[in-house]
């Protein structure tokens, strides 16, 4: 048995202790890690969508218990503190002691903070780790509506801008250099990309050094020059790494001047039971801060150590890289600026769009050696494949950046022309030969199983789109039809990304577009994904409420001039009078215009913007809750008065009716669902010209689905019979999320249960005999949207920042002077179109 | 009370910019989403098209049912060319020439925008 001891608990030394156990003996070796952090590896790449929502937790690698499943110890809070190589041990922080026969250095990198006076100041942070954000977040907070400086204009400073600026500060990016992103970009690319962001609020201040930071105690403004100052509340040092490599000197392995630990292309240090990987090690030279790099690196040693001495370090690494979440498309790859005895340039720029792509190409034009995109990348994947791969160059090699793709940009080809053994996931090393291979030879179908079986596209993400082309081409050559997809930005059906929202837990509309579609979006994919974030997280409309459709965007339905109807919930059509008599004085308060709805509930139209909040404030004192008349989402369940009153009726249509209204409501779903319970046969709930209806019969309930009234009208199909209440309800939750899991995009139950192959009994065999072996998932699933439900309304009434959108003007008090009502039977109504 | 039509409106280009009119504050526009400002008699959508890094503005009137509900629509891109759907019946212009994409109304007016130390400016001619 050998021991191998891992020093950090990051990005690469998890992937280490992955692609190890993948492949070793676990009875042979035994590994142990340790973590200075307290958290188990996440993903550092991603830190920044901590901001979005301050979950650690899905940033994490695996969690915990992987690393005990694989028998692997690990100690986190516990740093290594010294090396001793005669006895090949380690001690650590808790005075502990432990031997090794290899020793993995792992230990990553430190924010570089340069010596000036003054940033021990309060306010200034660093951006590494999640202690470091969380320690931002709440000093920026104290600090909002204020400016935050970013002290470096590179990548990650770039980012980290767009972090401070969500978090309501005014970005200054303070950079030394007189351009932005130095090391990956040319002057006029950068001015590009300068331009741009400052028209999104971000500001640039170029060839600056900073002398000092000022404030007394805490920051209040940074020091250039003698008259050159800026006022700021907050910075945020972004100013490169430094290898953490303290354990490798004291331990006297070779070390490279300017730090870092040297390793040959075995990632062997100068000890060769030592191996270093990831962003301490110093290799050609270089200290690589990336990951993909960091990857490979680990996958070097693991074979090192396993005796697959053929396993060594690329001699050239790649550092292609693209800008993720500012908004705005940066990449660079291979030789981004060269001297001009190398190649030649060809250079597209368009100021007014803020464009600017440039590549260099050989004297001879067959090769391409590197380029820049700014504005617009869609291509640098396919770029970057003809770069490594050397491909052959078209005739006129301008034609691959004017002229985008889908304009007749033809001349890439598509991703199926490259050779199998193109790299196009770098930060798992997949091929495109392993990606087609597991579509033609292993059956998988879509992006989730591939990513699941390849391990493509599971990484930093980039690769999405390709791998997702050479899916669907891989797909067309086997014959299958390739499905129904969204709209022109997603080539995915509804239930397809349904699954990638599942499975990478992606929370926002902009994630979602940049990682797995196209362009910016349209009316179409917006709300289709707002209701599946809905469906999933069980989030309300008002948390990214530019995807909404208007009515989900301001909680109330918009009529023909303009102006909104309120419609509070009354479940199952059961008022007090206390209530009528409330909410008949809001509606004379406000001039609404009131009538009794379809759904047995009260509609009140009229309402101007502003006044919203207003009446839905005084309705929500009075105790109603917002009826979701607006959403794609639980309408009603009607019925008739039932055994309670009803002298034939067989059960308590009223009871069951309220309970299961207000077990569904505020679930949003791919189009509008109603529900109806009957009391008895005689069907005065008109139960089964509901999505779900209940009658009672006999014995029990009879349960129905996949009903409609409408221009359409279906009668609903019996689903179980003569069952008890507790079993009714259980099969249509089933139903429901069955049926929000697999629809189209607008599709009422009627026409879904229509396509569903197998119709009625297929949806009984899933729903009731679990043919599928979901029935858990689909129960726990519709438990946890039950258990969270939110009137949003409350919500919105409550919240300062969600209140002030319910505004006409932004600029005035004043409301909308074209909306006009005319008088109608005592009531009122918009005026006729003009 | 005053209903303005649509002549009204009438696009601006950046070089028949007369007078910058200081909206509002940048932080009054969602990302990616609209709001209305008032301006003399008209009432002009702003469009924070975050995604591009663009800004965009025109009437809100929707020439299609004369109602001011632009702003309140939902913007994207067609062939990668800036786009706002009308929140009532879905009519799309395009936000870069007010050209209707998905039939034959008028197209609507648009007017330049520029952003000054946080300050969303709308370029009119009087
Ligand atoms: C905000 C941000 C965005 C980024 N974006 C990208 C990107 O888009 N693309 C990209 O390729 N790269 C990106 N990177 C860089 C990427 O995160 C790093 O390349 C990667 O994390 C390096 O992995 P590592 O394991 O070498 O170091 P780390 O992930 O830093 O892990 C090292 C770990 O070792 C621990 N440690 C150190 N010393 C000891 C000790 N003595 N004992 C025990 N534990 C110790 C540390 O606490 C740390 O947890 C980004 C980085 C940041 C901060």
């Amino acid at each position: 048995m050998q021991t191998i001891i891992v020093v950090g608990n990051g990005m690469v030394g998890y992937k280490f202790c992955e692609k190890f156990v993948a492949q070793a003996d676990t009875k042979k070796y035994k590994l142990i890690v340790f973590g200075e952090e307290p958290r188990v590896a996440y993903d550092r790449v991603h830190l920044s969508e901590f901001f979005e929502d301050g979950d650690a937790e899905r940033l994490s690698l695996a969690p915990r218990s992987w690393y005990q499943e694989n028998t692997i110890e690990l100690y986190t809070n516990e740093r290594v503190s010294e090396i001793n190589r005669a006895t090949k041990t380690i001690s650590t922080s808790k005075n502990r002691t432990f031997s090794y026969d290899h020793l993995v250095l792992a230990t990553g990198s430190v924010p570089f903070v340069p010596p000036i006076r003054g940033v021990e100041k309060k306010g200034v942070f660093v951006y590494r780790t999640i202690e470091d954000l969380e320690e931002t977040l709440a000093y920026a907070n104290t600090v909002k509506g204020g400016k935050a400086a970013i002290l470096g204009g590179g990548l990650l400073g770039l980012e980290a801008a767009k972090a401070v600026m969500d978090m309501g500060l005014e970005p200054h990016v303070v950079e030394f250099a007189p351009k932005l992103m130095p090391r990956q970009l040319d002057s006029r690319s950068s001015k590009v990309l300068q331009v741009k962001l400052e028209s999104m609020g971000i500001n640039i201040h170029l060839s600056k050094a900073t002398n000092q930071i000022l404030g007394n105690g805490k920051i209040t403004g940074m020091e250039f020059g003698e008259d050159d100052t800026l006022d700021v509340d907050m910075l945020v040092i972004s100013a490169g790494i430094r290898p953490r490599d303290e354990l490798g000197k004291s331990a006297g392995l070779d070390m490279g001047t300017r730090g870092g630990i040297v390793v040959n292309n075995k990632m062997e240090t100068s000890d060769p039971n030592i191996v270093a990987i990831g962003e301490v090690a110093l290799y050609n030279q270089m200290i690589y801060g990336l990951v993909a790099p960091g990857y490979e690196m680990a996958q070097v040693a693991v074979d090192q150590i396993l005796g697959k001495e053929e396993t060594k370090m690329a001699a050239e690494i790649d550092m292609s890289t693209k800008l993720k979440l500012i908004g705005v498309d940066v990449a660079s790859f291979g030789t981004p600026f060269m001297p001009s005895d190398k190649g030649h340039s060809i250079i597209f720029e368009n100021k007014t769009e803020s464009l600017y792509k440039r590549i260099n190409v050989s004297h001879d034009g067959k090769k391409l050696l590197g380029g820049i995109l700014v504005g617009e990348a869609d291509d640098y994947n396919m770029l970057l494949q003809m770069y490594q791969n050397e491909m052959p160059l078209p005739e006129n090699p301008e034609a691959l950046i004017i002229g985008g793709r889908g304009e007749g940009g033809v001349s890439f080809g598509s991703a199926m022309d490259l050779p199998d053994t193109a790299v196009v996931c770098s930060c798992e090393a997949v091929t495109k030969g392993a990606i087609c291979c597991s579509v033609l030879e292993d059956g998988n179908e879509n992006l989730k199983s591939v990513a699941q079986a390849t391990k493509a596209a599971t990484g930093c993400g980039g690769c999405k789109p390709m791998v997702s082309d050479l899916i669907t081409e891989s797909l067309k050559t086997l014959g299958k039809t390739v499905k129904v997809q969204i709209c022109e930005h997603f080539e995915y059906s509804r239930q397809e990304l349904f699954d990638i929202v599942k499975l990478r837990g992606v929370q926002d509309y902009d994630e979602l577009l940049d990682t797995v579609g196209t362009g910016h979006g349209c009316e179409v994919c917006k709300p289709a994904v707002a209701a599946i974030f809905a469906s999933i997280y069980n989030e309300t409309a008002n948390k990214q409420n530019t995807i909404q459709d208007t009515n989900d965007r301001y909680l109330a339905n918009i009529q023909r001039n303009g102006t909104y109807s309120v419609v509070p919930r009354v479940a199952g059509g059961e008022i007090t009078p206390k209530q009528l008599m409330a909410m008949g004085r809001i509606a004379q308060k406000y001039d609404l215009y009131t009538k009794i709805t379809g759904g047995q509930r009260i509609d009140m139209f009229g309402a101007k913007l502003h006044e919203l909040p207003l009446i839905w404030e005084e309705l929500i004192k009075e105790g109603f809750e917002t009826g979701q008349a607006y959403g794609k989402s639980l309408r009603t369940v009607k019925s008739c008065v039932g055994s309670t009153w009803c002298r034939y009726g067989m059960d308590e249509s009223v009871s069951f009716a309220v309970e299961i209204e207000n077990r569904y409501k505020g679930i949003r779903s791919p189009h509008k669902f109603k529900g109806g319970v009957s009391g008895c046969i005689r069907e005065c709930a008109e139960a089964r010209g509901k999505d779900f209806g209940f009658i009672a019969v006999e014995g029990g309930w009879n349960v129905y689905v996949g009903g409609n009234g409408g221009a359409n009208p279906k009668h609903a199909i019996l689903l179980a019979e003569k069952v008890d209440k507790e079993t009714a309800i259980k099969y249509v939750d089933r139903f429901i999320m069955f049926y929000i899991k697999t629809a189209l995009p607008l599709q009422r139950t009627a026409p879904w249960l229509e396509k569903l192959e197998g119709g009625i009994t297929y949806l009984q065999n899933v729903v009731i005999n679990d043919s599928l072996g979901i029935v858990e998932e689909l129960d726990a699933e519709m438990q946890a949207l039950v258990d969270s439900y939110k009137c949003e309304w409350k919500e919105a009434v409550e919240t300062p920042e969600i209140r002030e959108r319910y505004t006409h003007f932004v600029n005035s008090e004043e409301t909308d002077d074209n909306i006009e009502f005319v008088s109608l039977r005592e009531q009122k109504m918009p005026k006729e179109w003009a | 009370m005053t209903t303005l039509g649509l002549s009204t409106y009438k696009t601006v280009t950046e070089e028949d910019v007369k007078f910058w009119f200081k909206a509002a504050s940048v932080s009054k526009f969602p990302s990616n989403g609209g709001a209305c400002i008032k301006y003399k008699n008209k009432q002009i959508a702003i469009f924070n098209f975050t995604r591009e890094g663009t800004w965009y503005a025109c009437q809100n009137l929707c020439p299609h049912k004369m109602e001011m509900v632009l702003s309140r629509g939902m913007i994207g891109e067609e062939n990668m060319e800036a786009k706002v759907a009308c929140p009532l019946h879905k009519n799309n212009f395009s936000l870069k020439t007010g050209k209707h994409l998905n039939g034959d109304l008028e197209a609507i007016a648009t007017y330049p925008v520029k952003v000054k130390d946080g300050f969303v400016y709308v370029g009119f001619s009087e």
